[in-house]
């Protein structure tokens, strides 16, 4: 019972970190920074494979909006069921991390906020052709402007932030 | 092989290999796929002011810059070592219709012509870069993810309040590119 405000202070510190977001899993494991390096590579690999099939480019998403190609639609589609598909078998053979720990999923709660939210996230997306993670690798591909609108998201979360309490959820 | 690599790859190939993000973050180390979230993360490292929001332990998910950066190196590898020869495919009715519009560069995978540091003082330059940035990190963060976090990681753990998510930023992006964007591109 010693530790008791300790251990409450760290939930909340971790509800904090919850809200709002999706990945939210931690490890409790202390590693070294470099351990991220990891993560780094799978970002390449992942910034690579957006270049090379065109994830990035503002037409596909145009076209994707106007339901004129397939591609886009392929794309997230495949890397969906490819995605529940491993999500089922980690589950269901209790597949360990390569530390050892166990893989732990959170349910997500609805609230209004994936509505309006997502509908303004939608008029950006289609705006901007470009969500987040493109961002960064179109920055990547020499398009430096794109740090105009990489700085202007993260205004936008800024807001957010600051508003959140006004805002229906 | 080396000429294959370097033609843009089909949906069939990129779409397997990101889901597949999904078991491989999860598997180095217990994360869910996010992109968004990096987003937060430097507000919470550079401006968290008073905002309970931003007040966490972000060196817990120092991870998610790691990704974001990966992503950004990415992007310089592909386009300097085996960038697509030629120009974007590009829908022939998408082409005729941004002629109309004084789109006609099609060299790269943005539109340049409205796209650029030169555009970025003019009506529709300001309006995609600064006005769809603020609403991508706004709503992003509003709805709780992005289409990382919830298309793909959502719809994987078969979340259905990241359906409804993915279901509403489809729709946004099709008022958007449909019946706003037109008005836009023509100010």
């Amino acid at each position: 019972m010693q530790n008791w405000p300790a251990n409450s202070m760290l939930q909340n510190e971790h509800e904090i970190r919850a809200t709002d977001a999706i990945c939210i899993n931690e490890s409790e494991k202390q590693h070294q920074w470099y351990y991220n390096l990891k993560y780094l590579l799978v970002g390449l690999v992942f910034g690579i494979l957006f270049v090379k099939a065109e994830v990035i480019s503002w037409f596909r998403i145009q076209e994707m909006f106007r339901l004129q190609s397939f591609h886009m639609y392929g794309i997230i589609g495949s890397a969906v069921v490819v995605g529940m598909v491993s999500v089922w078998l980690i589950k269901r053979f209790q597949i360990k991390t390569i530390h050892g720990e166990r893989i732990t999923f959170t349910d997500k709660k609805f609230n209004k906020g994936q509505i309006y939210g997502g509908l303004l996230f939608g008029l950006g997306w289609g705006l901007t052709g470009a969500c987040p993670g493109p961002l960064f690798a179109q920055i990547g591909i020499g398009a430096t402007v794109v740090l105009v609108t990489l700085l202007s998201a993260i205004a936008g979360t800024w807001v957010y932030g600051r508003f959140r309490e006004n805002l229906p959820h | 092989m080396f000429e294959i690599i370097k033609q843009p790859w089909p949906w069939y190939v990129a779409g397997p290999v990101i889901g597949l993000t999904v078991p491989a973050l999860l598997i180095l180390g217990n994360k869910s796929f996010g992109i968004s979230s990096s987003l937060r993360h430097v507000c919470a490292m550079c401006l968290p002011g008073n905002i309970s929001f931003f007040k966490y332990d972000w060196k817990k998910e120092l991870w998610n810059m790691f990704f974001v950066l990966g992503i950004f190196f990415g992007g310089v590898i592909a386009v300097n070592f085996f960038a697509n020869p030629g120009p974007v495919q590009v829908n022939q009715e998408l082409i005729r219709e941004l002629h109309q519009y004084g789109i006609t560069d099609f060299s790269s995978l943005l539109p340049v012509d409205m796209v650029s540091w030169e555009k970025l003082l003019t009506w529709p330059g300001f309006i995609m870069m600064v006005g769809g940035g603020f609403l991508v990190g706004f709503g992003a963060r509003y709805a709780g993810g992005c289409t990382s976090g919830h298309a793909i990681m959502g719809l994987s753990t078969l979340q259905w309040p990241s359906l409804v998510a993915t279901v509403c930023f489809m729709i946004g992006g099709f008022v958007m590119a449909n019946w706003i964007l037109p008005w836009i591109l023509m100010l």
